[in-house]
């Protein structure tokens, strides 16, 4: 017994501190030469198009950044959680990314009640959650006074105006109605086009509700109709909106309809019939009839990374590969300002940007404590579809 | 409002109708439900889709191949997650049938991909105008289906040697076997029966609504609902509990606007239950001792 135990137990004892000192070596040195960025987004389910856009964009800006040496002489590395666009998955995905992946700083997805959920633990984690699709007004302008959430993406109450405008001018609507998905994202544009709408003295003809999974929209909009709306403005994902057209078909109401850029997020004519094409919805950016170089350059760089892009029709929507792309250069601006990856820090670093040539336009000090937004109206554009394309508007 | 309330009504009410159809088959002869229906009914919309769409089949011929993968999914839930329970008179083949839809929910999530597609048909391309509002010929070929399968449902069962048998073996299935009647092969039919009726509701809603792989959940839950409604024990009592159940949602729908129709038609549904326990058209459960 004596002879044999203390034999053993040394065997062990050298084995252990073998394992224990590859782990000592091995673990931190994969920690320090990697800076992490992290994404939550929709990469299953309806939206999914939506999370694979985004992907491509923060990529391709990686790949840049990385070609350029990187973000404090360490690779940018990024790390993807996919939410399911539900608001419980999305808080647990960016709890994992925060502390468990110690990210750096991590981007937002398409659903606004994903990113509505995630808010209050950004600011309490005290890690930049940067929004690049979700346009709920209320995830940027969220009274925190220490607010970690920025956005490079159109924003609901600036939205609503520019709707309100459009089927105000293009369409000399005077008394439109609203359809509106149920939830915090229909909440969210329910008030910011009531706002719009008091604004312009114009009226509304009635609020519609709808769940995502209705198949028939008829009740609701035969009650808009009824009611006298002379215009629709619709704020819904890309499946309800095809139902709401399909509907519309149905009833033959060839009533205006002004949208959110809900129709973008997937194949709205292919769900929608060829009706879809006379649905307007916003973007802020497009690739088609865009002469700017620097749309060219990203757009060859994007052909080259995913050769299954042939045209600009495959890049539909270029929305999520656009504010991706801008978001992500604007992130590695502020690290680099920062100078270090704590969250503080870098948040500070975002204030402090000057001037970034970027794929939407030339940022000037895009984000200040008081705006957290780096696009606003000048910046939207009225599209639709024709076939499998997003198409400026042309007048 | 109230013409166009009827018909989306009776549309979406003779879907439920049918998926609820496929629950009361299997509990009719075998005192088992099966939850994958949704599942089903999903099924055969991603099949139709795949084959007929995709890779261009024979619209007819593609249908009647979805049917049958629908019916072979059934045999397969009966055989490995229902047959090893019962036969050791375990109730666990609720949640395996459960477990057995998220899983093909699941597969049809990575296979067809998470996106929804469109289907196309021309039943659902030009509207008839009539009473002022625009009907889909499917929206016309939906209740008829509905009615129609119940209608054959009920001949065969009550009238031919065949029906009758499955009708026996849920009485006494001891004194079935002693007749000669091969239980198992009754069990196992009523299943690839059930499947089969709920792909047929997906094929036929696919053109109206969308492809995707979850689309099934919300239907199967809710033609639960029916079936209980109507009184498992009825054929013609769980189609006419759905086309109830549709009617009643378009037309809660139409008044008070959609953010009420699930407390609404749900609070309706408890309050029947509460009244008649069998359902509308169930046969009050006779214990022999």
């Amino acid at each position: 017994m004596a002879a044999v135990s203390p034999t053993i137990s040394r065997r062990l004892l050298l084995a252990a501190g073998a394992v224990s000192l590859s782990f000592a070596v091995t673990f931190p040195s994969v920690a320090q030469e990697v800076v992490k960025v992290g994404l939550v987004a929709a990469m299953s389910g309806q939206s999914a198009k939506s999370g694979e856009a985004i992907v491509r964009g923060l990529s391709l800006a990686i790949d840049e950044v990385n070609a350029r040496g990187g973000l404090l002489g360490k690779k940018v590395e990024l790390v993807v959680r996919d939410d399911e666009s539900n608001p419980a998955k999305g808080v647990i995905a960016a709890r994992e990314l925060v502390q468990r992946e110690k990210v750096a700083a991590y981007f937002g997805g398409i659903d606004t009640p994903v990113s509505m959920a995630i808010v209050p633990f950004a600011n309490q984690s005290k890690v930049p959650f940067i929004g690049v699709w979700a346009a709920g007004t209320p995830i940027t302008r969220n009274g925190a006074p220490e607010n970690y959430v920025f956005r490079v993406s159109a924003v609901d109450d600036l939205v609503d105006v520019a709707l309100v405008d459009h089927a105000a001018k293009k369409f000399g609507a005077k008394k439109p109605g609203m359809i509106l998905i149920n939830n915090p994202w229909g909440e969210s544009n329910e008030k910011g086009l009531k706002e719009a709408l008091a604004a312009k003295g114009m009226q509304s003809a009635g609020v519609e509700k709808f769940e995502s999974g209705d198949v028939d929209l008829v009740p609701q909009l035969t009650r808009l109709k009824d009611a006298g709306a002379d215009a629709l403005f619709m704020v819904a994902n890309v499946a309800p909106s095809a139902q709401v057209v399909k509907s519309l078909e149905r009833m033959s109401w060839n009533v205006p309809v002004v949208s959110h850029w809900g129709p973008a997020g997937g194949r709205f004519t292919e769900l929608g019939g060829p009706s879809a094409e006379k649905v307007h919805f916003i973007q802020t950016f497009s690739f088609s009839g865009n002469k700017s170089p620097k749309a060219s350059e990203v757009f060859t760089a994007l052909q080259k990374k995913y050769p299954e892009i042939k045209s600009a029709a495959d890049v539909t929507p270029a929305v999520g590969i656009a504010n991706a792309y801008d978001a992500m250069h604007l992130t590695a601006l502020a690290i680099t300002k920062a100078g270090s990856t704590e969250g503080p820090k870098v948040r500070e670093g975002f204030y402090q940007i000057e001037k970034y040539d970027g794929l939407i336009k030339s940022y000037v000090k895009p984000f200040s404590k008081d705006n957290q937004d780096a696009l606003s109206p000048s910046d939207y554009l009225f599209t639709s579809f024709k076939g499998n394309e997003i198409l400026p508007l042309t007048d | 409002m109230l013409a166009s309330a009827f018909i989306s009504g009776v549309g979406l009410g003779s879907m439920y109708g049918l998926i609820a159809l496929g629950f009361h088959i299997t509990y009719v002869v075998s005192n088992t439900v099966n939850f994958a229906q949704g599942s089903a009914m999903m099924l055969g919309a991603v099949l139709g889709y795949t084959l007929g769409i995709k890779y261009g089949w024979p619209m007819p011929l593609a249908i009647v191949a979805a049917l049958l993968i629908c019916a072979l999914f059934g045999l397969v839930i009966e055989r490995f997650l229902v047959r090893p329970f019962t036969t050791r008179k375990s109730d666990a083949w609720l949640m395996a049938t459960v477990a057995a839809g998220i899983v093909l929910d699941n597969t049809v999530l990575f296979t067809f991909g998470k996106e929804p597609r469109g289907f196309p048909s021309v039943l659902a391309t030009a509207p008839i105008h009539n009473l002022g509002v625009g009907i889909y010929p499917l929206q016309l070929l939906i209740p008829l289906a509905g009615v129609g399968a119940a209608l054959v449902l009920h001949l065969v069962l009550r009238r031919t040697r065949r029906g009758k048998t499955l009708l026996a073996v849920v009485q006494n299935p001891n004194a079935a076997r002693l007749m000669g009647i091969n239980v198992n092969r009754v069990i196992a039919t009523s299943f690839a029966l059930s499947t089969a009726l709920a792909g047929a509701a997906g094929l036929l809603i696919a053109p109206l609504f969308s492809v995707s792989s979850e689309m099934g959940t919300l239907f199967g839950i809710k033609a639960f609902a029916v079936a209980i409604l109507g009184g498992m024990g009825s054929a013609w009592g769980v189609v006419l509990a759905g086309l109830l159940y549709g009617l009643i949602e378009a037309l809660v729908t139409s008044y008070l606007g959609s953010v009420y129709t699930q407390i609404v038609v749900f609070s309706i549904v408890i309050i029947a239950l509460a009244l008649m326990p069998n359902g509308l058209f169930g046969r009050i459960a006779i214990n022999k001792v």
